[in-house]
């Protein structure tokens, strides 16, 4: 069958099984978005191309199916830059297709000609420049079994427009679509290690057994790897009390007994403690990130460590790990119980984890997470926002948030009861992630009701794909936690910076957040007293045909604890004044 | 300021077999550059199957462990295979070329100290010569640093290029044998 280029492409992805693209045309790429029109695919036309690059994101988060986006050259491919590299640092399966200025004018700065796979080889799992038609279908294949296989991660696919111009010869092609085997054979080099090594399962197995104050660390690999109900049946076997981190949220009920919740930076007092006090952390599918470890020599001193990931180079990249597992978190997980039953069949017993667990209810009854509520007259404070949210969605809702002060609060607050209901930047920290991913998860996941929970500074970076929900009809939920500041970085000023506030200040009322929700085709809402809290939400969930945006009156003073300062150990995590015992608080007021 | 010389401890030779195809070595260098790994030397061409290049770096692992570099590398998709070539147990070479300022009366210093070395005289001029030399890098570094008293103009090495030697037990695969350690 004779195809042209774009026509291939096009195939392609059908082929692939994907339902949705969302992308902006441009010039290089228009010849691609001719045969759009005649495939069963979705488009979906973003108001910028980052925001194609987070919807992208967003739907993979909430489906586990690679997010595709398109967009053109130059500009076009620069502006999706930044979800890239957020899709990157976050693991997540996505395809980007960028058009190209036609191969003869590659390197001689034509119009709108950005060397699009030198900037981004350092924000994606791989990329190509495709010089010919008939490389197409192979590229595609390769792209998504990249993409998807091993540690997930964005692949780029740079497509010059004279390979997909009908009206150059060089855009004929006779279609073909390779072979699984012809995918593995043309990529020598890349042969991801699923399968984990028996010795070191079973070794895992025993440190499992022998240790007196284990603790479960899981991360977003578990996510990735569909493993959230081995996770609960290992977790549950041998009685382990499980941390979620920013990335796993979701991966292991809030509501079971054996949670203990978020850990790092803003994690609550006894995720954070269980760790640094554990004989034994198991490492599933995290990573070590900086906002987990706080300062690395102090973290954890006492535990061994049994680390598995998918990523050989994360082993040993933050803490060598005593026993170092390659391998997909479900196979490996699965494995490991296998191999535990098997000790515990021949007779091997576990110690007493009782003592552990009292220890670790008793920091939980010392140190909950908590807040003081307003003072009659004051802002409305962003955790009781939050709480009203949550108890207001059905259990499955998907929650999407920006990043800073909002962010933190609502993984403490949200409680996730299912994989797949939180969407985040956790790595990268791009601000302004929310609205855009929430529109792709609901996009995904159109039977789930879909809140995005966002900050004023964040929204005012990706307001615009409102207008993209709004035309397309894609009715998610906006709740702005409008405190008039970039709170985060006002709550470094207030405590590191000697409250020298430079730079932070937004103005609560400009923009004027409900008429330009309005103005994108929103229902928008405005909350400035308590006792308006609950209806307006109730209004919010009953709309189900549009866009709906809530802004909430926050109170800027409010800071998010606990918290580990950068660079210091987690035993030194500091919880709200209000939590402090008297013997605490005068060795605060001591001068250092 | 004498530069440090090729053979220290601190430099660990990799073998590292890619895929011939544009933009390898750009995606190679750059991976050193964005997590701040030095590169010492690199030598790159394709080898005997035109699919394949080899590349033979020389690696400062005091600014990262060896094993992290490595792997991170492995995770480049059109990295095909790494060996780390222990200096025991390979065969390596690098070639210089310099130029040497020398009047004509100390001329034939340089032309003595050439000779000794087995080195070969490429051009001559009414004040300078320019000479090459082949063989182990610390015979180039000798080399060098007895050349360097007569003044030299300009210099150039290749940097080592290193196979495993033959008729020994086979050069242990340091963690990046491809049936392990493959990464996504």
């Amino acid at each position: 069958m004779q195809l042209n280029g774009g026509q291939a492409l096009i195939k392609a992805l059908e082929m692939e099984g994907v339902e949705v693209i969302f992308g902006l045309p441009g010039g290089a790429i228009l010849p691609v978005y001719d045969p759009i029109i005649d495939s069963p695919i979705r488009h979906i036309l973003v108001r910028h191309e980052q925001g194609a690059g987070h919807m992208a994101e967003g739907y993979a988060h909430a489906t586990g199916k690679p997010g595709v986006a398109m967009v053109t050259s130059g500009p076009g491919a620069t502006n999706i830059v930044t979800p890239l590299a957020d899709a990157y640092m976050d693991s997540v399966p996505m395809i980007c297709i960028t058009g190209q200025v036609g191969t003869a004018s590659i390197g001689t700065d034509a119009f709108q000609e950005a060397d699009i796979t030198g900037i981004t080889q350092s924000v994606t799992k791989h990329n190509y420049l495709v010089t010919e038609a008939a490389d197409i279908p192979r590229v595609i294949r390769e792209a998504f079994h990249i993409a998807t296989t091993g540690r997930p991660g964005p692949v780029l696919v740079d497509i010059p427009k004279d390979i997909v111009d009908p009206t150059n010869p060089r855009s004929a092609m006779e279609w073909y679509w390779p072979t699984d085997e012809e995918v593995i054979a043309g990529l020598p080099g890349y042969r991801p290690t699923t399968v984990g090594h028996p010795r070191k399962i079973k070794e895992a197995a025993e440190l499992i057994l022998a240790a007196e104050r284990p603790i479960i660390y899981a991360g977003g690999g578990i996510l990735k790897a569909r493993a959230a109900e081995a996770l609960r049946e290992l977790a549950e076997l041998v009685e382990i009390p499980v941390v979620t981190t920013l990335m796993a949220r979701g991966a292991f009920p809030d509501d079971h007994p054996l949670c203990l919740g978020m850990p790092g930076m803003h994690g609550n007092y006894t995720a954070i403690m269980s760790m640094q006090e554990s004989d034994l952390l198991i490492a599933l599918g995290s990573r070590f990130d900086d906002r987990v470890t706080g300062k690395v020599p102090d973290f954890a001193p006492l535990a061994k460590i049994i680390h598995v990931d998918i990523d050989p180079a994360e082993l040993g990249k933050v803490r060598k790990p005593d026993v170092p597992i390659v391998g997909d978190a479900n196979l490996v997980i699965v494995e490991i119980i296998k191999a535990i039953r098997e000790l515990l069949a021949k007779g091997t017993t576990q110690p007493d984890l009782q003592p552990w667990r009292s220890t670790l209810s008793g920091w939980q009854e010392t140190y909950p997470l908590a807040y003081e509520p307003p003072a009659e007259g004051d802002l409305l404070k962003p955790q009781m926002v939050l709480e009203a949210l949550r108890d207001s969605a059905p259990e499955d809702c998907i929650v999407a948030s920006g990043v800073g002060q909002h962010q933190m609060w609502t993984s403490q607050y949200w409680k996730f009861r299912h994989p797949y209901t939180w969407v985040n930047s956790g790595g990268l920290g791009t601000m302004g992630f929310s609205v855009p991913a929430a529109i792709g998860a609901k996009v995904g996941r159109p039977d789930r009701m879909v809140w995005a929970i966002d900050g004023d500074g964040c929204f005012q970076m990706t307001a615009q794909e409102l207008v993209t929900a709004a035309a397309e009809r894609i009715p998610v939920k906006i709740a702005i936690l409008n405190n008039a500041y970039l709170g985060m970085v006002r709550q470094w000023q207030e405590m590191f910076y000697e409250e020298r506030y430079s730079e932070v200040y937004l103005s609560p009322d400009l923009p004027d957040y409900v008429k330009w929700a309005e103005a994108m085709g929103c229902v928008a809402f405005r909350v400035e007293h308590p006792d308006d809290i609950q209806p307006t939400i109730d209004k919010a969930n009953a709309i189900d045909d549009r866009p709906v945006v809530i802004e909430f009156r926050t109170d800027a003073s409010e800071k998010v604890f606990p918290m580990v300062a950068a660079g210091k150990s987690n035993s030194e995590v500091q919880v709200p004044d209000f939590q402090r015992t008297p013997a605490q608080a005068a060795q605060k007021e001591t001068p250092q | 300021m004498t530069p440090p010389l090729s053979t220290e401890p601190r430099h660990h030779v990799l073998s590292v077999l890619v895929e011939n195809k544009a933009g390898v070595l750009a995606r190679v260098v750059n991976l050193f550059s964005r997590r701040a790994y030095n590169i010492y030397s690199l030598a790159v061409a394709p080898t005997d199957d035109e699919r394949f290049s080899r590349l033979t770096v020389v690696v400062d692992v005091e600014s990262a462990p060896l094993e992290q570099i490595v792997k991170q590398l492995h995770k480049l998709v059109n990295v095909v295979k790494i060996v780390e070539l222990d200096p025991r147990h390979s065969v390596e070479r690098e070639l210089l070329i310099a130029t040497v300022k020398v009047p004509v009366d100390d001329r034939h210093q340089v032309a003595e100290l050439t000779r000794i070395f087995e080195g070969r005289i490429l051009a001559v001029s009414h004040d300078a010569l320019t000479v090459s030399l082949e063989g182990h890098p610390s015979k180039i570094d000798d080399f060098e640093e007895l050349l360097r008293p007569f003044g030299i103009a300009e210099l150039q090495r290749t940097g080592r290029v290193a196979l495993a030697k033959l008729d020994r037990e086979p050069t242990r695969l340091h963690a990046v044998s491809s049936s392990r350690g493959k990464v996504s």
